[in-house]
C-alpha cells in the first residue's frame, strides 16, 4: 500500500467505523468526571449574534425505550449562514452531548441562517446531526430543520425525503418557545437517516 | 484545497444491522438511508487547535501521581486521506480500559480492579506530516454480555474529525494476533477480512523504545480525495 501521493494510483481504503460503545463518557463528555470538555450542548455563548433557541428531545430505540448512552454531535452555520466564520467569538458551530439515562438531550444555540446549496439555490436553516451509541456500528447522520420556516418548502434535501417521513427531520415548536426534536432509531416513526 | 468524498468508500463501514451484535437489533434503522448531497453543511466541519489539547494529554501514563500497572506501550502512526496525503493538525481522541480490562466509566461492572493511576483518556493533534503518538498501557480484554462467554479483544477507541463532517469517524484499534478476533461480533461486523485488518495495529520494533515500552503503528485513513487529481490511466 503506497502512501506517496505521486505514485498512489488507487485510493487507500478508509479506516472502517466501530461502535462508540457504552463507556465513552469519561473521555468524550467528561463533565461528570472532572475532565475538560471539547464541546458541550451550549453551542453559542451569551452575546453571539442571532436568535437564541433551545432544541430538546429524546432518543428512542425500536421498542420505544429511551437510549440512555448515546452521544449526539451537532454542526451548524452561524446566524448569517456561514460555517467556520472568522471573528464570531463564542461560536464554533459544534455541539456535543451525551443523552441522560432517560434518553434526553438539549442543545442551546442560535438559529442558523440559510446556507447555499451546490446548485446555487438556498438550503433552509438546519443543523447536521451525528448519532453515536452502543449498538450503532457506523455513525447515523440526519438533519434538524425548524417548524414554521418558510424556506423548508424549497429545501433541496427535504425534497429528497418521502413526504410522509419529512416531519421526522423538523423540530416542532413547544408552548415555551423551545424546539422539540425526538430521534427514533428504528420503527414506525423512524427518523430519516442519510448516507452521506 | 477542496476535497471530494466518493461514496464508494462508505462500503468499508460495517452495516448497522449486524444481529450477532445484540445491541444493534433495536438500534439499527430499518428503512433505507437517503443519499445526501455534499453541500457546505457536509464539506465543512469543526476545527480544533492547540487549545483543545493540554500538555500531557497524549501520555496516559502520566496523568496521576504514580504510574499505572500494565504493559507500557507506544501507539503511533499517521492520519492520511484517501490519496495518501497526510491530514495535518487534526484532533484524535482515544479512550480505553486499564490493563485489567476495566473502564473508569461508572457503569462498567466488570469485577476487575480500577487503577488509581490510570484514567484511560487521551487527546492529540497530528503534526504537519499527519503523525501522532500516544503513550499508554496495553488495555486488557474484558467480558460483556452479548452472548455466553463473550469477551472483547483488547482495543483502544479512536475518535477523529478530519477536515469535514464527512470525514468524521469513531473506531477501535486492535492488537495483532488477538485470539478473540474470531469470536467478536463487533470486529466481525466488518465482513471483508482485508478491511478488518485495517483496524489491527502492527507491532514495530522501530517504535519500541529499549528498556521502556513496546511500540505499535496504527495508520488511519479518513475520507477525502483531491478534487482535481492528476490524470489517471483509464481502464478499458
Ligand atoms: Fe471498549
Amino acid at each position: 500500500m503506497s502512501t506517496d501521493p505521486q505514485t498512489a494510483e488507487a485510493p487507500l481504503g478508509i479506516t472502517p467505523s466501530q461502535t462508540i460503545g457504552p463507556f465513552f463518557a469519561y473521555a468524550l463528555t467528561p463533565c461528570a468526571y472532572g475532565g475538560s470538555e471539547l464541546a458541550t450542548g451550549t453551542v453559542a455563548a451569551e452575546g453571539v449574534a442571532g436568535e437564541r433557541i433551545r432544541i430538546a428531545g429524546t432518543v428512542y430505540d425500536g421498542d420505544g425505550a429511551p437510549v440512555g448512552d448515546a452521544m449526539l454531535e451537532t454542526w451548524q452555520a452561524d446566524a448569517q449562514g456561514r460555517y467556520n466564520a472568522v471573528g464570531n467569538a463564542g461560536f464554533t458551530g459544534f455541539g456535543r452531548v451525551e443523552t441522560t439515562v432517560e434518553g434526553a438531550f438539549q442543545i442551546e444555540t442560535i438559529r442558523p441562517g440559510p446556507v447555499a446549496a451546490p446548485d446555487g439555490t438556498m438550503q433552509a436553516p438546519h443543523l447536521s446531526l451525528s448519532v453515536f451509541a452502543r449498538g450503532i456500528l457506523t455513525r447515523l447522520t440526519t438533519r434538524i430543520y425548524f417548524e414554521g420556516e418558510a424556506a423548508n418548502a424549497a429545501d433541496p434535501v427535504l425534497a429528497l425525503v418521502p413526504a410522509d417521513r419529512r416531519h421526522t427531520l423538523i423540530a416542532t415548536r413547544e408552548a415555551d418557545g423551545s424546539f422539540r426534536f425526538d430521534i427514533h432509531l428504528q420503527g414506525q416513526d423512524e427518523t430519516v437517516f442519510f448516507a452521506a | 484545497m477542496s476535497l471530494i468524498y466518493p461514496r464508494e468508500s462508505l462500503a468499508a463501514h460495517p452495516a448497522n444491522a449486524s444481529p450477532a451484535y445484540g445491541s444493534t437489533v433495536k438500534r439499527a434503522p430499518s428503512k433505507p438511508l437517503i443519499l445526501l448531497p455534499h453541500t457546505l453543511s457536509e464539506t465543512t466541519g469543526p476545527v480544533f487547535g492547540h487549545a483543545a489539547v493540554a500538555a500531557g494529554d497524549c501520555d496516559l501514563t502520566r496523568q496521576h501521581v504514580g504510574e499505572p500497572l500494565g504493559e507500557r506501550i507506544i501507539v503511533s502512526g499517521r492520519v492520511l486521506d484517501e490519496d495518501g496525503r497526510p491530514v495535518p493538525h487534526t484532533l484524535i481522541e482515544i479512550w480505553q480500559a486499564n490493563a485489567g480490562g476495566r473502564y473508569v466509566h461508572v457503569r462498567d461492572q466488570h469485577p476487575a480492579p480500577l487503577d488509581p493511576n490510570f484514567t484511560g483518556a487521551g487527546r492529540a493533534l497530528t503534526d504537519a506530516e499527519g503523525r501522532y503518538r500516544f503513550v499508554t498501557v496495553k488495555p486488557g480484554a474484558y467480558p460483556w454480555r452479548n452472548h455466553h462467554n463473550a469477551w472483547r479483544p483488547a482495543h483502544i477507541h479512536f475518535s477523529l474529525f478530519g477536515p469535514s463532517f464527512l470525514s468524521r469517524v469513531i473506531t477501535q484499534m486492535y492488537f495483532p494476533g488477538d485470539p478473540l478476533f474470531k469470536y467478536d461480533p463487533i470486529f466481525q461486523s466488518i465482513t471483508d477480512a482485508q478491511v478488518r485488518e485495517r483496524l489491527v495495529s502492527r507491532f514495530d520494533l522501530a517504535t519500541t523504545e529499549p528498556e521502556w515500552a513496546l511500540g505499535y503503528q496504527f495508520d488511519i485513513v479518513l475520507r477525502g480525495r483531491n478534487a482535481t487529481p492528476v490524470e489517471e490511466p483509464h481502464e478499458h
